[in-house]
């Protein structure tokens, strides 16, 4: 393992940055959702990264943290989906830009 | 033990040694890619034919017989005409999803070769994980079954492509539910662990496979008819019965895609199948201690072939399922079941400290009712309607 | 040497994905590179020897996540695009200059920090056994917490994206239009 910790952490850096450009600059609800999973990947990424660089492997506090992290964007993909579908039924769009109205 | 069992192995080591040093690692790991690819890619050419003459005999006819002796050269004649066919392509297809969507489902099928344990130190790699890399594996090629219907622009494949992954993953549940017990059971997740764990035999002749156990039983049950759907075999073969939707998400493939795309159902098909070997038919041990001197290579190799034909005398027997039935199966009754076997199987295991007399009767029959009653219960419910008699109205 | 090479490697194939995944005009195509860029990191973790979060990583999103993405794409007709029609919001260089800076401030951040420019300690295992003792001794109302979010996510989402029956007439007074109320404020009609 010859990389240093701080390429990893660029890596997840960067990785984050295009999550959070696309999730901003692009008008799909589903897109959004592409960008924001990108984005807590980024932070896994991290907290691995983290964990096998840092002074405490054994705990495993960084494995843990990733796991449940992962479990929890399962369920939140599931659930901003069923949104965006519910939506979709009632506006017949799925850009984020029509879903300005709290109204219907 | 015996003189054959390391064969392999020792053949590999000695290949390896001929190998310079510094290169000796890699040498070594392609030629067990290289012995994988041979024996996976002949037992699905073996497999083809032995299905076809199978169905035939079952069906009360021969099977293909026209080509080399009993028709054994059926596959290379196959594998011919499959390989000169034109490859058309749809002209408003998508031309790169298209032509990667065979690589995408074949790819990660053969990945899932390397953890079987195929005899005693015989598997690829050795994960800690490993059951965890298989099932990982399996459901990575579902996207490829999407890429190929979608690419299509065809609706017939689109539909036949959304049926398909519907049905893989409805039944992904039941097939690693049902492989929980077997972990709890070994307390690990990596195979070869999972079969050293049913060595050794109870009452002195009955071998501590998993499937003579109650729970065991009902699980490879499970296991079985999950990994059915999961290769999309009859009678679960809705996303490709021809009657259905044309071939469902393979319409417009043609030729050497086609091929590649039957290739990786059936290696999928034998990957969960050398999986069930491992996992409840106690992988590559021999069923009694005088058996010992066949090599385990060779029990593996035994086992398999007579879930394959399990398989193929399923696919003669049973009709086809209607997609809500099948997804009506898997939610509502495979799951139920499958999680009230990870109870039967948490009772065995937690009474297997049991002492007083009669205790592994005891223990038997708890578990097995904890199986049973719920099995019958949901079988006669579980479509919200009680079975009625029924009434055939035969000619006069 | 190798894992320098492998380091580069994977982590030049995820970003490659993943800025593919962010700017394709068809939702399809972005919805699989994104599960592409999935697995890349999959990779990643496997490199940094966190072998169960690597498969696990593999089994939720490229296995769930992903189909779960092309499905809803699917459904909400996302690939009908219209050829006049912008793909980007009116404000995308915006966000793209905000992402830049968050890029550069986090990247100053690191390349100025002294100790984060070390080596990897020797070999840091995760055995399963290791993580399910965790799991159910330090971390097992973290683990109940997550079945509880997981089962409620399930149903949320089931019943968020079911297709709404056609409004039943309830009769007027007593328990029924009470319970109406509440049923048709939540209903999307």
């Amino acid at each position: 393992m010859n990389t240093p910790l701080s390429h990893y952490l660029i890596l997840s850096a960067l990785l984050f940055s295009i999550g959070f450009a696309g999730a901003v600059a692009r008008r799909s609800a589903i897109l959004v959702l592409i960008g924001i999973e990108l984005m807590l990947n980024a932070a896994n990424l991290n907290f691995i990264a983290f964990w096998r660089y840092g002074p405490q492997a054994e705990a495993l506090t960084g494995v843990m943290f990733v796991l449940f992290s992962i479990a929890i964007a399962a369920a939140e993909a599931a659930v901003g989906l069923a949104l965006v579908i519910a939506i979709y039924r009632q506006r017949k769009t799925a850009q984020v830009d029509c879903m300005d109205t709290l109204k219907g | 033990m015996n003189a054959l069992d390391p064969i392999f192995i020792s053949t590999l080591h000695w290949l390896a040694g001929l190998a310079p040093a510094s290169v000796r690692p890699l040498v070594s790991m392609l030629l067990v890619i290289a012995g994988l690819m041979a024996v996976f890619g002949s037992c699905f050419a073996l497999t083809t034919i032995l299905e076809r003459k199978t169905l035939g005999r079952m069906q009360n006819r021969f099977g293909p017989n026209r080509v080399g002796p009993f028709g054994l050269f059926q596959p290379l004649a196959d594998g011919i005409k499959m390989l000169i066919k034109e490859d058309i392509v749809p002209f408003s297809a998508d031309k790169t999803l298209h032509f990667l969507a065979p690589l995408a489902l074949t790819v990660p099928v053969w990945l899932a070769f390397s953890v079987l344990p195929f005899g005693r130190n015989m598997s690829a790699i050795e994960l800690d994980a490993g059951i965890l890399f298989f099932f990982a594996i399996g459901s990575a090629s579902e996207l490829a079954v999407f890429m190929a219907g979608w690419s299509s622009q065809n609706k017939y494949s689109l539909v036949g492509a959304m049926r398909a992954i519907a049905q893989m993953i409805s039944y992904e549940v039941p097939l690693v539910l049902a492989s929980v017990p077997v972990l709890m059971a070994a307390a690990s997740l990596s195979l070869p662990d999972i079969v050293q764990a049913q060595s050794g035999f109870a009452l002195g002749w009955v071998p501590r496979w998993n499937v003579f156990t109650p729970w065991g039983l009902a699980g490879f049950a499970l296991f079985m008819i999950a990994a059915a759907a999961e290769s999309n075999r009859c009678p679960f073969d809705l996303p490709e019965g021809e009657s259905e939707l044309i071939a469902g998400f393979l319409t417009e493939y043609s030729g050497f895609k086609y091929a590649l795309f039957f290739l990786g159902e059936y290696l999928g098909l034998f990957a969960v199948t050398g999986l069930a070997v491992t996992l409840f038919l106690g992988g590559w041990q021999a069923p009694a201690r005088w058996l010992e001197w066949f090599p385990s290579w060779g029990w593996f190799a035994a086992k398999f072939s007579a879930l394959i034909f399990l398989f193929i005398w399923a696919r003669a027997t049973l009709p086809r399922l209607r997609l809500d039935q099948l997804l009506n199966f898997a939610w509502k009754f495979l799951v139920p079941l499958a999680l009230i076997n990870l109870l039967a199987a948490a009772v065995w295991l937690k009474s297997g400290v049991w002492r007083f007399p009669a205790a592994a009767e005891i223990r038997w029959l708890l578990c097995a009712g904890l199986l049973a009653v719920p099995y019958v219960w949901l079988a006669r419910n579980w479509n919200g309607v009680a079975p009625t008699q029924r009434h055939y109205n035969y000619a006069e | 040497m190798p894992n320098d090479i492998a380091f580069y490697l994977i982590a030049a194939f995820t970003v490659a994905f993943a800025v593919v995944a962010m700017t394709l005009r068809r939702l399809v195509h972005c919805a699989l590179c994104a599960a592409a860029a999935f697995a890349g990191l999959a990779m990643l973790y496997l490199l940094l020897d966190a072998e169960f979060v690597g498969f696990a990583q593999l089994l939720v999103y490229v296995g769930a996540i992903a189909i779960l993405i092309v499905f809803a794409v699917l459904l909400t007709r996302g690939d009908e695009v219209c050829p006049g029609h912008s793909q980007s919001s009116p404000s995308w260089m915006a966000g793209v200059a905000v992402a830049v800076l968050v890029l550069a401030g986090i990247a100053i951040a690191i390349l100025l920090s002294p100790s984060l420019h070390r080596l990897a300690p020797s070999a840091a295992g995760a055995p399963v056994k290791k993580i399910g003792e965790e799991l159910m001794t330090r971390y097992v109302l973290p683990l109940e917490m997550v079945g509880v979010l997981l089962t409620g996510a399930l149903l949320g989402a089931v019943v968020i994206a079911m297709h709404e029956e056609s409004e039943v007439k309830r009769p007027a007074g007593g328990p029924a239009s009470r319970r109406a109320e509440p049923e048709e404020a939540m209903s999307l009609r």
